[in-house]
């Protein structure tokens, strides 16, 4: 960690330490987007930070939204190449795209089809080398689209999240997933997205200005880091707030005001 | 104030009388709920190892954490349950709520389970899980008359599974279980219809609730305006608790909760209680309270048949005439006073035995009342 450039984003979420142990181990990461400000850079973001070479995760990727050639493409660009971490065994890519249970019934089918997907999961993490077995991350891109897949059953779905949930602390893994929170904003009672917001133990919001749109900042980031209580003990609750540009190459983060 | 809750829960229910509950309950503006659950489950669990409690054992119903996090949270409070567990039994709806795991691995995962916890496969049966928790509860205290209490962790997490007239029946059926002594459950506010908090809420006798510190920050597009108010409600909230009492007189008290490294801090609320009285009185067309001359006018009124000890002649007054010289009411005179009515016939001998009481006083004057 300490040869790269580190960023807000790192230092909001802890990544500024020591890389051993890896300071998201068993906790949960949120990030909330909507369609004005999409916060898939963070994911990416996340990405090439755990597949850094002074650490020793394993990324278990479960895409729903886009193809392996999409993440491939983004992340070669913040210099990453998934595809030799994808042959090193780093890089676990599901591509669940095509997601559809063939089965007859439907209510049974999308509650089925997500519990094969947490056997798929599970079983990866138990075949993965004892060292490896302890530095997994589960990123899950996205929610809304497990919704989707689950034929709108969100209680299917919040079931699946328990089991993700269960499984960091069964493994000490990391659980990072997105969802839209837009989506969500009409419902009276948005209990998927407010569910996930307590299961989750590191929001990050993406949210536009609440001055408006602007050319040199596109957006500002909300960290909200519980430190809840984990196996490390107790971190105080930290809040972070700063604005962001995202680039071709890569995305920059700054506080309000200190552009030039 | 948060003491008073862990004492309640401490000395338990009388018998023949349903355990007092509690319901702690938060929402996603100020989300320490858990942390003021944690604290009242150290707090009962240090009680009933000192001896001073009325229940000998503590059954906790782990849905939203896992046994191993209760094992370190009480270890970090000094209590090391690892060794020594005879009094504490976890039952596991965290690790495997659905069965989905003891369907798919080979081995049986339930051979896992310790005497420190066991596992509940499947949470949608409600009937199960109340014989569950009956029969670990008995196992901690064996037989004989001594009872034990109960620790839900997450009742919003119970009510997914199951509907709302099933999860009040047991959590009543569990309240009213002669061999509970107490029990008290975590839920989150804004995650149900207002239905089943209210459901929630008749079925205790406590219920505090953990509030955002400041109101008005909450649900805005973060700027620099509102940031150091959302800061402040991620280390800050407000704790109000209604305790309903026997006779069903509802008192609320409230104070203030600091989150930090070691825990979570109560401290009491800076403004003066009588504010806080004062906004609690409901707001009618008539006044409920007295002004400082109508405080002296009723500290001067003589009571009926109390003695005088000055000499004169007791004066009883029935009412219809007024009480002395110095009285301007103008109140029809229909005969003579006649002190010496009584005598010969019988006394009527009054002792005072209390100051008046103020309306918000800590005693209730029917605890000893023996119905």
């Amino acid at each position: 960690m300490e040869n790269q450039n580190l960023n807000l984003l790192d230092r909001a979420l802890g990544l500024d330490g020591p890389s051993e142990p890896w300071p998201l181990s068993g906790r949960v990461v949120l990030i909330e987007d909507c369609v004005e400000t999409s916060g898939s850079f963070v994911l990416h973001q996340l990405v090439k930070r755990s597949l850094s070479p002074t650490s020793s995760n394993v990324i278990i990727f479960v895409a729903f939204a886009n193809p392996f050639s999409h993440y491939d493409r983004i992340l070669r660009k913040l210099g990453c190449n998934l595809v030799t971490q994808r042959d090193n065994k780093r890089f676990i890519f599901f591509d669940m795209l095509m997601l559809r249970c063939p089965d007859v019934d439907e209510g049974k089918s999308s509650e089925g089809g997500l519990v094969l997907l947490y056997e798929k999961i599970l079983k990866t993490i138990c075949g993965l080398p004892g060292d490896k077995k302890d530095y997994v991350t589960i990123m899950i891109d996205d929610i809304s689209l497990v919704e989707v897949a689950a034929n709108g059953g969100s209680d299917y779905v919040l079931d699946f999240l328990h089991y993700c949930h269960a499984l960091t602390s069964e493994f000490d893994c990391s659980l990072i997933t997105l969802n839209h929170e837009d989506i969500y904003s009409s419902m009276e009672r948005p209990t998927l997205i407010l569910q996930m917001e307590y299961l989750a133990d590191i929001l990050i919001k993406a949210e536009p200005l609440s001055t408006g749109l602007a050319t040199d900042v596109h957006g500002q980031l909300t960290v909200l880091n519980k430190g809840t209580s984990h196996r490390l003990g107790r971190s105080g609750n930290k809040i972070h707030n700063f604005h962001y540009k995202v680039k071709e190459n890569t995305v920059e983060y700054f506080y309000p005001g200190s552009r030039v | 104030m948060a003491d008073t809750i862990c004492r309640t829960l401490r000395d338990g229910g009388l018998e023949g009388e349903h355990a007092p509950a509690l319901t702690i309950k938060d929402s996603k503006a100020s989300p320490f709920g858990f942390d003021v659950f944690n604290y009242v489950l150290t707090q009962l669990s240090n009680h009933i190892l000192a001896g001073k409690s009325q229940s000998r054992g503590l059954v906790v119903v782990a849905y939203s954490r896992s046994p191993s996090f209760y094992v370190d949270l009480l270890k970090r409070r000094g209590i090391d349950i690892a060794s020594s567990h005879d009094w504490i039994h976890i039952l596991d709806c965290y690790t495997d709520p659905l069965g989905w795991k003891n369907r798919l691995i080979d081995k049986d995962i339930s051979q896992e389970a310790s005497s420190l916890s066991s596992f509940c496969q499947d949470v949608r049966n409600l009937d199960k899980l109340y014989s569950l928790i009956i029969e670990q509860g008995k196992g901690l205290i064996g037989q004989g008359k001594d009872r034990f209490s109960i620790a839900i962790d997450l009742v919003s997490e119970m009510v997914r599974h199951a509907s709302i007239s099933s999860v009040a029946g047991i959590l009543s059926n569990l309240r009213s279980h002669d061999q509970v002594s107490s029990i008290f459950w975590l839920l989150h506010s804004d995650l149900h219809e207002i239905k089943f908090t209210s459901v929630l809420e008749y079925l205790s006798s406590m219920v505090a609730s953990v509030e955002p510190f400041n109101q008005a920050a909450f649900g805005q597009r973060v700027d620099l305006e509102n940031l150091s108010m959302l800061e402040q409600n991620f280390r800050k909230g407000k704790f109000h608790v209604r305790f309903k009492r026997r006779n069903g007189r509802v008192r609320v008290m409230c104070e203030e909760i600091l989150v930090e490294l070691a825990g979570i801090k109560f401290t009491p609320v800076l403004s003066e209680d009588e504010i806080i009285n004062q906004r609690l009185l409901p707001k009618v067309q008539f006044n409920l309270q007295l002004s400082e001359e109508e405080r002296n006018e009723r500290a001067k009124v003589v009571l009926p048949f109390e003695h005088q000890g000055n000499g004169k002649p007791i004066q009883i007054y029935d009412g219809r005439r007024s009480l002395g010289e110095n009285k301007e009411e103008a109140l029809v005179s229909t005969g003579k006073l006649q002190p010496d009515e009584d005598s010969g016939k019988g006394q009527i001998i009054y002792f005072r035995d209390s100051d008046d009481e103020m309306p918000d006083s800590d005693e209730d004057p029917d605890d000893d009342l023996d119905i």
